[in-house]
This record gives structure tokens, sequence and C-alpha cells, in this order.
């Protein structure tokens, strides 16, 4: 294929866009509503499995163990937890631990009233493991695990409320992505309606190409071209939107709500782009080929 | 150069076929007139010839090719040795008169040196080269034809099909048109003309096939237009 081959398509390509104009515009506002919604979508969901992740790493379960049990048996247990697979780590706490913990947690401030427990300790009988799990599905298991093990009185987590924040998250994935498969949907056909005007306005043309001898290659190339660059133009669009109105987005709400500063932290703009970027550029492309492509097959008998 | 052996083409199967059996050979550097009343199957025949449409049956060859076996990667070649006019013109009206004719060169993607080079001495054959910035609507319908003649003989086909050529044309263009085909075909081209244009078959001594109802009822040499 030669150069001047190529760039005659483009140079049709962008007159069909200019010669429907209206379809065009028409059609570049819907798939940049698609793209935008995508992106916006994309945007909550990645941070909010990130805000889960590190729910995730932070949620522990604690197990403690029946009275006067002996240290071997502790370790045994200890062991025993260890050798799990979804176990990341484990850590022992002894009655002396938890007192210290205790005390420089609730009697800040007032260590005189910590003193007057001397040499007794309130905790004594109440050493632990703090176990941490790879996955939060993982939890159920293992606690069932444990609590079937001998010399376990109780373990304590806070599965409930992590297990909310991963359904929800499930949820508001599954969510979008059905509201962007119909928005892909309706860009498909917008992008086809318009290619098929510009064949119709065309036909004469496509007609005379046809008699002179011009391969397929020739006569749909401009009508690939003009999809994609809607669908580019659709989608470059929407993403400068995104990208400027995440970065104000997070600073706004970390500025206004201070104390969402220690419970969650968003992911930096870059982070979220990375991805965000290419795919979106590419499901623009994607979509203003496939619609081309689609609407070229179906009236051009070349 | 075509050959046409029992060909038939029914556009339903109930209805009679608006090509009954054909059988004709025209050679290389032929002119030949094809006439016949409205609905006689004239232009059913150039399309089959060009494989707009396809035979039901019977064989066509054309510059080679077997029409009806051609598999449809292998038109644009093929077409590319036939060149084609048409009553109606069909000129782009958003081009100018060189771009008209260049486009017939890109359409086959030619380099841009042989369409700088060939546009022009094509437009100077037709007489137009004084007018290549021109319109099409800035022109006369004779002049229109003489664009999409330069437009269907850039490309160099050795067969040139022309579909009623002077049937929105005046005597005078009329008679100018074909005095080019004339010289066309002079340069070595097969003519191909189908026309109800009586006054010009009868003057110009061509081989007249004459179809009624989708059969031929004459092929003369030197003939002329038969009333049928």
């Amino acid at each position: 294929m030669r150069i001047s081959t190529i760039i005659y398509a483009v140079k049709q390509g962008f007159k069909n866009i200019w010669n429907n104009l209206m379809f065009s515009v028409a059609s570049i506002a819907t798939m940049s509503a698609c793209i935008f919604l995508f992106g916006l979508f994309f945007s909550i969901v990645v941070n909010f499995q990130y805000i889960v992740r590190n729910a995730e790493s932070n949620v522990t379960m604690t197990v403690f163990f029946d009275e006067n049990l002996d240290q071997g048996r502790i370790n045994e247990i200890g062991e025993l937890i260890n050798a799990r697979d979804e176990v990341v780590q484990i850590n022992y706490i002894s009655a002396q631990d938890a007192w210290e913990s205790f005390r420089q947690e609730y009697f800040k401030g007032s260590e005189a009233a910590a003193e007057s427990f001397q040499g007794d300790n309130p905790l004594a009988k109440l050493s632990s493991y703090e176990v941490y799990v790879d996955e939060i599905e993982n939890q159920e298991e293992l606690i069932s695990y444990i609590q079937g093990l001998t010399g376990v009185r109780v373990v304590n987590s806070s599965e409930s409320a992590t297990k909310t924040l991963s359904t929800f998250n499930k949820l508001l994935g599954y969510v979008s992505a059905a509201i962007i498969i119909i928005l892909l949907a309706v860009s498909i056909f917008l992008i086809s309606n318009t290619i098929s005007v510009g064949i119709s306005v065309r036909s004469n043309e496509i007609a005379i190409m046809k008699l002179i001898g011009a391969t397929n290659f020739f006569v749909r190339a401009p009508f690939t071209i003009e999809g994609i660059i809607l669908g580019l133009v659709g989608s470059a669009i929407p993403l400068g939107l995104v990208y400027v109105l995440y970065g104000k987005t997070v600073s706004f709400v970390l500025t206004r709500f201070h104390i969402l500063n220690d419970i969650v932290q968003f992911l930096d703009v870059k982070q979220v782009f990375s991805v965000l970027l290419p795919v979106g550029l590419l499901l623009g492309i994607g979509i203003g080929f496939v619609g081309s492509r689609f609407t070229i097959r179906k009236h051009l008998k070349v | 150069m075509i050959t046409l052996d029992g060909v038939t083409k029914s556009y339903n199967t109930k209805g009679q076929p608006a090509i009954n059996n054909i059988s004709l050979h025209i050679n290389k550097g032929e002119f030949v007139f094809i006439v016949g009343n409205s609905g006689s199957g004239k232009s059913t025949l150039i399309k089959l010839l060009l494989k707009e449409l396809d035979a039901t049956s019977g064989s066509i060859k054309v510059n080679g090719f077997e029409v009806n076996k051609l598999r449809r990667r292998k038109i644009p070649k093929f077409r590319r040795g036939i060149g084609c006019v048409f009553q109606d013109f069909r000129l782009l009206p958003d081009r100018n008169v060189y771009e008209n004719v260049a486009f017939a060169q890109r359409v086959i993607e030619m380099p841009n040196r042989v369409i700088k080079k060939r546009v022009p001495e094509i437009l100077t054959l037709v007489g137009l080269a004084a007018k290549y910035k021109s319109l099409p609507d800035e022109l006369s319908g004779g002049e229109q034809q003489r664009v999409a003649l330069a437009r269907a003989l850039v490309n160099r086909p050795n067969l040139l099909l022309a579909d009623e050529p002077t049937g929105n044309l005046d005597p005078t263009n009329s008679i100018e048109i074909m005095r080019l085909l004339e010289e066309i075909n002079e340069r070595g081209t097969t003519v191909l003309v189908v026309t109800h244009n009586r006054e010009i078959v009868n003057e110009m001594k061509k081989r007249v096939i004459t179809l009624k109802n989708g059969v031929i009822i004459s092929d003369q040499q030197e003939g002329g237009y038969i009333e049928n």
C-alpha cells in the first residue's frame, strides 16, 4: 500500500466527518459520555479495591486460650495456625505484652492510676495470638479451623465489616460493568449510524470507485478511519476531563473531610491513569473500528 | 476481446429473461454499436460485461477473464482493464475537472508523479486542458461527458464501454463525443457503445448489433439502425 493511499484515506476520513458534522458530533458526544462514565466507575472501583485491600491487610483475628493452658500447648497451637496457607503473619501476645499495651493506651496521662495495680496483671490469663490472613474470603474457614483446636477458648474477628466492604465492591463492579456495556452498545450503534449516512452521501462516488477497479480496502479505508477518529476523539475528551476532575475531587474530599485522611487513602491520579488511559483510548478506537467495520460490511457489497 | 456463449440473464424465475441465450464475439480494436428499444437488454448486457450482474447461465469472456468464474477479490483487477462512460456522466460534483480525472488514478493507487503526467495528457486529448480547474456544474453537458471520457481513459483501458454517452447531449455535442470515441478507437482501444441515437449509428457505418427482447436480431458490419 502506498503512502499516498494512506494520506488519501485519512483525508477522506476527515472529510466524511466534516460533511456529516451533526452526526459526527452526536457520535463523539455519546462516545464521550460512555468513556467518561467508564473512567468515573473505573476510578471509583480501583480506589474502592485499594481501600478494601488496605482494610483487609489491617484486619486480624485474635485467638484466646482456655484458662491455665500450658505454654507448650499454646506453642503447638501457634505452629498449627502458622502452617496454614492463608496465614500471612502470626504474633504471640503474652499477658505481659497485652497489659503493657493496654496501660499505654488507656492510662496515658494518668500513670498513677495504673501504678495502683502494682505488680498485678489484670490480663494475666489473656495471652493470645494475633493472626493476619491473606484474603478476607479465607477468614471464615480459618476461624472454624482454629475454634476446633483443643485449648482454644474463643476467636475474635471483625470479619463482617470487611466482608460488607468486599461485597459492596463486587456489586459496584457488576453495576459499573452493566452500565458500561449498555453505553458501549449505544456508542457502536451511533457510530454505525454516522458511517451509514457517510456511505449513503457518497454512494455515487463509491459506485464509481468500484467500477474503476478500486480494491475493497481502498473503498473501506476512509470509513474505517472515520470510525477510528470518532472513537479516538470521543475517548480523549472524557479522559482529559476525568484526569482533571479526579485530582480536584480527591483534594477536595481530603481537605473538606480531614477525618478521612486517617481512614482512607486514595490512589494517585498517575497510578489510575497508567491503566485507564491506554484502556480508555483502546476502547474508543475499538468501538470506532467495530462500529465502522460492522456498517461497511452491512452497506458496502464491494 | 469479448466472447459471449449462450448467455442468459433472468432477474426472476417466472418472467422473460432480460438476456436470452446470446452468443457473440467482438475482436480487439473493433468499434461496435449495441442498439435496441428500451427493455431490449442493452443495459443488462453492459452490466454483465462489467460483472455488476452475474449471468444466470452461459459463459462470458472479457479481456481474457472468465467473468462468471471471477472471484470477488479479482474483480478490481478485471475492471481496471475496462473504461466506462454513462449517460448521466457520474462526475463528482465537489471536485474540479482535474480531480475528477485524477480520482480514477488514485483509486487504482497510481503514484502522484504518474497522475501529474497522465491527467494533463488526457485532458488535452479530450480538449479540456484549459478548463482543468472548473467544477462539473460550470461545464456544458458535452464538456461534462468529455471529462467522464477522460476519466474512463486515464487508466489506459483496452476496452471502453459507453452506455448511452450522447443520451443527454444536443446533436452537435453528440457528434463531437462520437468523433472522440472514434479517435480513441483508432488509437487501439476496443469501443462498445450502447445508444438510441439513430442518426449517429447510420452516419458512422460501424458494426451494429441490434437487440430485441433480450435476443440478437441483427449483427451487421458497417450496419445501420434497425427499427424494431
